[in-house]
């Protein structure tokens, strides 16, 4: 941690992906370099199919780029295989897919334990901490309701619970809020401006200004490639831009 | 993390209930069929050496036979009988035994029976116990007394119950005779015949009043454990061979039975027809596996978007591998043990048709289990492999 400050969390460069093969070959990354510090929060915009999603993916360790370098804390993303990411994952990074990605008929707790099960947590802990974590989001009432049984908001609270109960350094939040009415989506804000308080790395996609607001850095997307960074007192007013 | 897995399956397992008891069928039956032959083939190989070892142990039986050239074989005699006896070292002792079905009457009763012309070297020999009286003494089988020693059977059927036979007369034909003795039951030979329905008097009184010859049918050698039985047999089968004066190359008109050798004869041949009946049956146990192995493959398509999830929040390909693996092989020790419980009332009911003891073996039946969730593990694996290399990217945009 000596080094932290030193030393970007994430660094990428010159990052590609190609999705496809021969004629059929579309390149969604063109080759993004871009640095996160820990304890950033970061808000990628632009517009659809620009390749927000594809950068989460490769971020969150879910995906691996075409081309390019990706250092997560040092570690040297690329060349790992997939059960290394899978074991990043589940050590560093929590992340809140663009369409929930509940389990079905599985019990909200249940869900929000799920990280916790991999991780090799006892039971009695499981049940804390994935307790915790939905109270967090103000969940806990509703905690043996199945996804079905919960509202799109509640859903995507609970898929942000599932991120949180590991306590991540990282959060990677893909339109946490797109699905949402604009108080629902200013208390989902509050939250993760909360936890990044506490010191958690935030990067989530939107394409609204009024969320984006909430970020120190803002990153635009454009056709594959990285349009334009705003940071610091820039942010705010960028994000109306 | 196991317990977990485990409380995992069960719950998979009962979500589609229907569906995995049809699936298990395949694995009941396989191991139910293997389960209820190898119990009837036990079954049936303890009722075979219970009746070749009513014969008595350590006993070979000698008993002329037919040769294919269709002369008359050469009947044993009482100096047989005595030459085997005194020349055979290693014998116990040597008894010749004559019949014949006669009627025996007795409180104005008549009784399809049959006369055994014995000894008490006879008895010996083949292990009969006296259940009331006593035996022959050393005059009556000398001098061919008029004295006989009743089988249960007979007893039962024309004697006064309640009354001791012990004195009574008998009239076996034509000869009457005083009962000594009762024999106790026993081990019936499985020659379709009553072992019991039988009346024993002193071979030299059947030979005079009822054979009218001095031949004897067979005769029961016992010898001591501590010869080879293999041994004694050839040394049995050359000194027939010379008192019938058979020349080198003429076959034997005489057969010779050795009791040990032959249980283990009888013993090996039914457990080979076990173990081939056995491997058929094991052949529905391979189609139920498959059976497996094809829901396995469905249940992972259906859920690819779940081991997505899974993987994306950090399992391990193994970790999935696990998942569908314990599944499977859940699934088929819940076919295994109801395989076993239907095997077990199966093969009950059929011993009582086939008229065979029921033999439980916990081996047996460990061993099917073992082998039902071995079926689940190598049915299992090449699913369980293929969710666990699913991307996680692409098995996320699953629909
Ligand atoms: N698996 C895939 N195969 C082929 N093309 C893909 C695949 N995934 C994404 N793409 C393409 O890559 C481009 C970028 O997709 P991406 O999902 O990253 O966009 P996005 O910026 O997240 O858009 P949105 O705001 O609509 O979520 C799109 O044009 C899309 O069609
Ligand atoms: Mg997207």
């Amino acid at each position: 941690m000596a080094e932290a400050t030193s030393r970007p969390l994430i660094e990428l460069h010159g990052i590609t992906k190609t999705y496809g093969h021969g004629s059929a070959a579309f390149q969604a990354l063109k080759g993004v370099s871009l640095s996160i510090a820990r304890g950033d929060f970061v808000a990628i915009m632009g517009a659809s199919g620009s390749g927000k999603s594809t950068m989460m993916n490769i971020l969150g360790c879910l995906d691996t780029p075409t081309s390019g370098t990706y250092a997560f804390d040092g570690f040297e993303v690329q060349s790992l295989s997939k059960d290394q990411r899978s074991l990043l994952r589940r050590k560093y990074l929590g992340f809140v897919f663009q369409g929930f990605n509940l389990l079905s008929r599985t019990s909200a707790l249940e869900n929000v334990e799920l990280p916790l099960l991999y991780r090799g947590e006892k039971k009695a802990a499981r049940r804390e901490a994935a307790m915790k974590s939905l109270d967090l989001v103000g969940l806990g009432p509703w905690a043996s309701h199945t996804p079905a049984e919960l509202s799109g908001g509640q859903q995507q609270r609970v898929a942000i619970a599932r991120a949180l109960v590991t306590d991540p350094q990282v959060l990677l939040a893909d339109e946490p809020t797109g699905n949402l009415d604009t108080e629902r989506s200013i208390e989902i804000m509050e939250l993760l401006a909360d936890l990044n308080r506490s010191g958690i790395t935030i990067i989530l996609v939107t394409h609204e200004a009024e969320m984006a607001a909430y970020a120190r850095t803002i990153v635009r997307f454009r056709d594959g490639l990285v349009e334009r960074i705003d940071s610091g007192q820039d942010a705010g007013a960028a994000a109306h831009a | 993390m196991f317990g977990a897995t485990l409380l995992l399956a069960m719950r998979q397992i009962r979500r589609h209930l229907l569906r995995s008891s049809l699936t298990t069928i395949g694995i009941i039956i396989g191991v139910a069929a293997v389960v209820t032959m190898v119990t009837l083939g036990n079954g049936l190989t303890a009722s075979i050496q219970k009746q070749i070892a009513s014969l008595g142990s350590d006993v070979l039986i000698a008993f002329p036979q037919q040769t294919d050239n269709n002369r008359q074989p050469r009947p044993f005699k009482q100096d047989d009988v005595i030459a085997v006896r005194e020349q055979l070292a290693g014998v116990k002792s040597v008894a010749g035994e004559v019949n014949k079905n006669i009627h025996a009457f007795h409180n104005g009763q008549s009784w399809n029976s049959k006369v055994e012309g014995v000894s008490n070297a006879f008895m010996d020999a083949r292990g009969i116990k006296m259940d009331q009286g006593r035996r022959f003494t050393a005059a009556e089988e000398e001098s061919g007394a008029n004295v006989c020693i009743v089988g249960p059977k007979v007893l039962q059927e024309i004697f006064v119950a309640d009354v001791s036979p012990l004195g009574e007369q008998v009239r076996l034909d034509d000869v009457s005779c005083t009962v000594v003795g009762v024999f106790a039951t026993r081990a019936q030979g499985g020659n379709n015949q009553d072992d019991d329905n039988s009346v024993f008097i002193p071979v030299k009184n059947a030979q005079r009043r009822f054979t009218g010859t001095d031949t004897i049918g067979y005769m029961v050698i016992s010898y001591d454990p501590a010869y080879s039985g293999a041994a004694i047999q050839q040394s049995l089968i050359d000194l027939i061979r010379e008192r019938h004066r058979l020349q080198p190359g003429e076959p034997n008109d005489f057969n010779i039975i050795d009791s040990a050798a032959l249980n283990e004869t009888v013993g090996s041949v039914v457990a080979r027809l076990t173990v081939a009946v056995a491997a058929i049956a094991g052949i529905s146990l391979l189609v139920g596996g498959v059976g497996i192995m094809n829901i396995m493959l469905v249940s992972v398509t259906e859920r690819t978007r779940e081991i997505g999830i899974r993987l994306a929040i950090g399992a391990l390909a193994r970790e999935v591998r696990m998942q569908f693996l314990t599944e499977a092989v859940v699934l088929c020790c819940f076919g295994g043990l109801i395989g076993l419980l239907l095997a077990f009332g199966l093969s009950f009911a059929l011993a009582k048709v086939i008229d065979v003891p029921f033999v439980f073996s916990l081996s047996v039946n460990l061993l099917s289990f073992a082998f039902s969730a071995m079926m689940g593990i190598i049915f299992g694996y090449y699913p369980a492999r293929r969710a666990s290399k699913l991307d996680p990217i692409e098995a996320l945009r699953h629909e």
